[in-house]
């Protein structure tokens, strides 16, 4: 069993989004963090101070872990995002305080 | 229903919330004649209990995933046909402020044009709540999830972080995650709950009026039975391990006072974890307005309402999460007699009864899962509390032993805990805790969001919030 399988989900053709250039697909209507753990991956960012990695953390847009570079603008949350066709995620490394972004 | 703004109508009933509390007071409301706005940060109605899978993920059954999804479509298409209700997406609520009418400041993106105000007459907070995170060693780990965080990824994007899943913390919550994972596939080597469950049994004719939820406890422990999952009761993951991703949890016994029992530890392999304790009203927007609340059993504020539903600001009405948590049907039944209130009409007599039996189970529940004292036994000095700042444990302890601080406040000046993008919400009841101050006091958070600059500034007489 999986997801799909247990909802009887018969989503429309995949999207291809890049992550730090590598090619992910991304079902039509999942956020960029649901495409990026499909695909097995749970960190995009490191930490400010501790360089530490970070992915979704609360999934629902509250606690800031899952920023990322989206399209070249920074601080993006991703659990919030859906994956569009093309969108370029990058790792980000730290936090800029300077432009408060949502 | 109209899904755009319109800056210009003057609405009856601002709603801020589309979750099942949201959804049931507009649908009332309109019902009674009134023109609602039901606003919500999301895309989608439904808030995190009817939270479901986008319509582009074609779910021929999204109800594999739900109790009580026919409540939820008969809502959503009866909102979709009403007349007098503009469903307002994407639009997070910053602000509200008081004049003759309510104005409310939403943002709907990072651009300075993405600004939006909504005017009303009354305002209804139906904002639910977050989920209330306890600090242990490794739990700033990839793969470290929430267990509401994992809920709705799953509902939404129907994906699961790991395939090994230990489900851990506390509250009726984790039971409900663990039953879904289950059936998406999941493998759940342990359901790891803090406490003993022995405080529902003290409280039996409690449950005995509220068959409803007897059945879905039911129902999540017969689908966890059917998948093998066992529950480790008065036990606590302790430790998560790994480098770059959690790889196991060391599991321990707690004590009556949720103190770890040496020697007890025992490693379970996984390759995720969803964890969580409870959760915690989001009532920022009525807390900067002064609302009162009122500190509940599990130790976290929630907004005061008299029986019509009405908080102590005049005009603003709150139902659901907001004030205190209580589930679904508890959060449907108060929208229901909060827009009567609005409406000026009669309570009606169905929600009236709902409401009384859900909230004397809601106080049961919210007492039998309150944190034990002695949880931050398991954190050690170098564990990092405040997850945005990375402040570590010992930080918070030098500040009140060596540098006097008593309360949350003081210390959050002394180490920027709580002083990140969050705003203190994932670190915010734990920094309470190890400060030693009162718990179960409201956060204030003057912006219940990050707002662009270029927003702010656009408001009248902010120039004291920007920055
Ligand atoms: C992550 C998470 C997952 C959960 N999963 C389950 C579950 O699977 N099963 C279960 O029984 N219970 C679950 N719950 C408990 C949940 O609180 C339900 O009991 C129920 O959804 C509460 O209904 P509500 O209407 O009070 O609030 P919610 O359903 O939480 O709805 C609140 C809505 O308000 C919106 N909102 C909040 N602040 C703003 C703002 N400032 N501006 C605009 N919009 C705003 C949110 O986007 C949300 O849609 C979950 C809770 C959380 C936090
Ligand atoms: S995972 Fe918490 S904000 Fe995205």
């Amino acid at each position: 069993m999986d997801p799909l399988e247990l909802v009887g989900a018969e989503p429309g053709p995949a999207r291809t989004i890049l992550f730090d250039g590598r090619p992910v697909s991304a079902l039509p209507g999942q956020t960029l963090a649901a495409a990026l753990w499909a695909d097995g991956v749970v960190a995009w960012r490191t930490t400010r101070v501790g360089g530490r990695p970070r992915g979704a953390f609360c999934g629902i847009g509250q606690c800031f872990d899952c920023l990322a570079t989206v399209n070249g603008r920074p601080n993006q949350r991703l659990c919030l995002l859906t994956a569009e066709h093309g969108d370029a995620v990058t790792t980000q490394e730290g936090h800029g305080h300077g432009e408060l972004d949502v | 229903m109209v899904n755009s703004t319109s800056e210009q109508v003057r609405y009856d009933l601002a709603v801020i919330g589309a979750g099942p509390a949201g959804l049931a007071a507009a649908d009332a409301a309109a019902g009674l004649g009134l023109r609602v706005a039901l606003v919500d940060a999301g895309a989608g109605l439904g808030g995190q209990y009817y939270r479901h899978p986008a319509p582009e993920l074609g779910a021929a059954r999204p109800d594999k995933l739900h109790h009580g999804w026919r409540t939820f479509a008969e809502l959503r298409e009866r909102l979709a046909a009403a007349p007098l209700v503009d469903h307002l997406a994407g639009h997070h609520v910053w602000a509200a402020e008081r004049g003759e009418d309510w104005i409310l400041h939403a943002t709907r993106g990072p651009e300075a044009a993405d600004r939006a105000t909504v005017t009303a007459r009354c305002l209804l907070l139906a904002t639910g709540a977050y989920e209330r995170q306890l600090p242990f060693p490794g739990w700033t780990l990839p793969g470290v999830v929430t267990a509401g965080g994992a809920q709705a990824m799953l509902k939404s994007g129907l994906v699961l972080p790991g395939r090994r899943i230990v489900v851990a913390g506390s509250g009726p919550l984790l039971l409900a995650a663990a039953s879904s994972l289950a059936a998406a596939g999941a493998r759940i080597p342990a359901i790891v709950e803090a406490t003993a469950y022995l405080g529902y049994a003290r409280g039996l004719p409690v449950l005995a009026g509220n068959p409803a939820k007897l059945a879905e406890g039911a129902e999540h422990a017969a689908r966890l039975l059917r998948h093998g999952v066992r529950l480790r009761r008065r036990s606590a993951v302790v430790e998560a391990h790994g480098t770059d991703r959690i790889t196991g949890v060391t599991v321990a016994r707690l004590d009556a006072r949720w103190k770890p029992v040496p020697g007890t530890e025992r490693r379970i392999d996984c390759d995720a974890l969803a964890v969580g304790h409870g959760l915690v009203p989001q009532i920022d927007l009525a807390v900067e307005l002064g609302a009162d609340t009122v500190t509940t059993a599990d130790g976290t504020a929630a907004l005061r309402v008299d029986a019509q539903q009405r908080t102590s600001v005049p005009g603003l009405w709150a139902a659901g999460e907001t004030c205190g948590v209580g589930g679904a049907d508890l959060a449907l039944a108060e929208g229901v007699l909060a827009a009567h209130s609005v409406a000026g009409k009669p309570a009606p007599a169905r929600e009236l009864t709902v409401r009384r039996r859900r909230r004397a189970f809601a106080a049961l529940m919210a007492a039998a899962h309150a944190p034990g004292p002695d949880w931050t036994g398991w954190v050690t000095d170098d564990t990092d509390v405040c997850r945005c700042e990375e402040v570590p444990a010992r930080a918070v302890r030098e500040a009140v032993t060596e540098l006097g601080a008593a309360d949350a406040r003081t210390v959050k000046l002394l180490t920027r805990a709580g002083m990140g993008w969050c705003q203190g919400r994932m670190c915010g009841p734990a920094v309470a805790c190890l400060s030693g101050g009162p718990v179960g006091r409201p956060d204030s958070r003057p912006l219940s969001c990050p707002v662009p600059l270029a927003q702010l500034a656009q408001r009248d007489g902010t120039t004291e919030l920007s920055e």
